[in-house]
């Protein structure tokens, strides 16, 4: 008991939260971010009201459903700018301050160091995305999404976070500049989420166009599927439409009525 | 306390320590003197746990600093070359994470933290932002944070650099402080005079090779620096400057309104022979003394002597 209380409320994390807590940066940042995530809810809103011949301005569940999607995906997206902003400089922004080295000298060993500045980070990050949450109620208000939805995509966010995170302190303890570590960090982020992506979209076709070729018997799943298991977005789908999952799995035209081989968030997490 | 042996540094080929060795007793203060770039900061960086040395092996309290770093670093109390602070927090904040950094509880950072800023003269500032404090506190603050896990070794890299005339006698007299206080120290610089009146012993160390090493007075006899003389006479001052031209073991004499200043190569003999001669000659002598010598000079020969080994190879 005692010992866990050690590990988790130890000086480096104590000491990141009350510097950050007390710069001015980081109130307006958790303003900005609020109100971007308000605007895009508000520009939804008044697209999908404006639009596809809803006469009456009323909007059903299913449009608001679709709102929680585009508003849970920009999120994403967000979360995957900001993450490496945040922790690309965790350690290598104490070298370039010159406060490292005191740091070593002292009982902590290295390991402690790295975790809580990684904890410290994703508190953060925790914090403003938890600060979104008034934006969501407006997609409550319309209906269409339930509350378990929502709470599995923002565990699922935590996750987006730890990894992006991890592989932000990772490369602010391999390299020496803070601004080379965050262009890795980012690097890397596009891979996961974009090249994954165009990967399965290249493929899929590819593999699409081979299968009509050979008129081959029908084949129940593409291993293509798994390439979009490996994107946040395509996971981040799957969270909300089951369905999604199979689909990706499939060859177009053909019909299964099985479910697939493994749920694209599973795959995603596992990873 | 401090054991090096043989201790080496490369840099991609390039030789930063040459086979160091350098034994520091308890309660020794020792100056560590060379010029820029040649191994200070690698050496502190070694026995502060920070660097791995490439071969050789350093002790602080009999703990080797690679095999036993956990146990090196409770004794030790460092303070780089450069340093950066927190800047938004309170001075008090600051001792009391690094004092939570050494495992110190509350209660007794506490009861430390205010002594450690009486020791610094901070205690006025004890509210400040680290931000506030001028580079001289900072330092100064620094210095107290060396100090919260009252270490047996204090590793002082440069702890005067930037710091005003009136900066430097303070962090001096902390200095003397601490020395009263048992610490062992070891202190960089390169403002030679005033390592002079605090520390034991000096290691000159250059190009990453020890030169000297030893008690200052020992170091300045065996360097056979040569004495300056200076006196004064009520008269005829020009003309004893022309007369001790002419006088053995005289290599220059200098004469101005503050009296003949004479740069003298024999022994304490051969100087008192020289008074005993002028006065005999009918000089009306005020004043005769030797002008103190100090670890400038013993610094600037020491380096002569290396360039000219230099030349030479
Ligand atoms: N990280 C490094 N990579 C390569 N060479 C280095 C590195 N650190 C130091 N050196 C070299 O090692 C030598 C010794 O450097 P060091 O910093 O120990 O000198 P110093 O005596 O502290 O000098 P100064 O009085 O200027 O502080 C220098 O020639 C320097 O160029
Ligand atoms: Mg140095």
């Amino acid at each position: 008991m005692n010992k866990w209380r050690k590990v988790l409320i130890n000086p480096v994390l104590g000491k990141e939260i009350t510097l950050r807590m007390r710069t001015p940066k980081s109130a307006f940042s958790i303003f900005a971010y609020v109100l971007v995530m308000g605007l895009l809810a508000m520009g939804i809103i008044y697209v999908m009201t404006s639009g596809s011949g809803m006469q009456s301005g009323r909007v059903d569940s299913g449009v608001s459903r679709m709102m929680f999607y585009a508003l849970s995906i920009a999120q994403l997206v967000l979360i995957a700018f900001m993450t490496p902003a945040l922790t690309a400089g965790v350690i290598s922004g104490e070298r370039e301050k010159q406060t490292l080295n005191m740091l070593l000298t002292t009982q902590q060993s290295s390991a402690t160091i790295v975790l809580s500045k990684l904890v410290s980070s994703l508190s953060f990050m925790t914090l403003i995305i938890l600060s979104t949450l008034p934006v969501y109620s407006i997609v409550f208000l319309y209906g269409g999404v339930s509350p378990s939805q929502l709470v599995s995509v923002f565990l699922f966010y935590l996750f987006v976070m730890l990894l992006l995170g991890s592989i932000g302190v990772f490369f602010s303890t391999l390299l020496k500049r803070t601004i080379l570590s965050v262009i890795m960090t980012y690097g890397v982020g596009l891979v996961i989420f974009l090249v994954t992506g165009l990967a399965y979209l290249f493929a899929m076709s590819i593999d699409r166009v081979s299968y009509y070729n050979s008129g081959a018997p029908v084949r129940a799943y593409s291993w293509v599927g798994y390439l979009l298991g490996l994107n946040p977005a395509g996971a981040l789908i799957s969270i909300f439409e089951p369905s999604f999952s199979k689909s990706a799995f499939l060859v177009q035209g053909s019909n299964l009525q099985s479910s697939a081989p493994i749920e694209l968030w599973q795959e995603f997490i596992i990873v | 306390m401090i054991e090096i042996q043989n201790l080496t540094k490369t840099y991609g080929g390039f030789d930063a320590l040459k086979n160091v060795n350098l034994s520091i007793a308890k309660g020794t203060v020792f100056g560590f003197v060379g010029p820029n770039g040649a191994g200070k900061t690698t050496t502190m960086s070694i026995l502060a746990t920070l660097l791995a040395p490439t071969s050789g092996s350093a002790k602080v309290g009999g703990f080797e600093v690679t095999e036993q770093p956990h146990e090196v670093r409770k004794r030790i109390g460092y303070m780089p070359d450069f340093f950066g602070v927190y800047d938004q927090f309170k001075t008090t904040e600051y001792l009391h994470f690094y004092g939570a950094s050494y495992g110190i509880p509350r209660a007794e950072r506490d009861q430390l933290i205010p002594q450690l800023l009486e020791l610094v003269n901070l205690s006025d500032k004890k509210d400040a932002y680290v931000d506030s404090l001028s580079r001289g506190m900072k330092q100064r603050l620094c210095l107290a944070r060396c100090l919260v896990h009252d270490p047996d070794v204090l590793i002082l890299d440069e702890p005067a650099s930037g710091l005003d005339p009136r900066a430097r006698i303070e962090m001096r007299e902390i200095l003397k402080e601490l020395k009263l206080m048992g610490k062992t120290i070891i202190i960089s610089s390169h403002i030679l005079p005033e390592l002079a009146e605090m520390v034991d012993e000096i290691g000159v160390i250059e190009h990453g090779v020890m030169v000297a090493q030893g008690k200052v007075s020992e170091i300045q006899n065996r360097l056979r620096v040569k004495r300056v003389l200076h006196i004064r006479v009520l008269e005829r001052a020009e003309e004893l400057a022309e007369r001790l031209r002419d006088e053995a073991h005289v290599s220059q004499v200098l004469h101005d309104e503050t009296g003949v200043h004479v740069h003298f190569g024999g022994g304490d003999a051969e100087q008192s022979r020289l008074l005993g001669g002028m006065i005999s000659a009918g000089y009306q002598v005020v004043s005769f003394h030797e002008a103190q010598s100090n670890l400038e000079d013993v610094f600037l020969e020491i380096t002569k002597g290396g360039a000219d080994h230099e030349q030479m190879a």
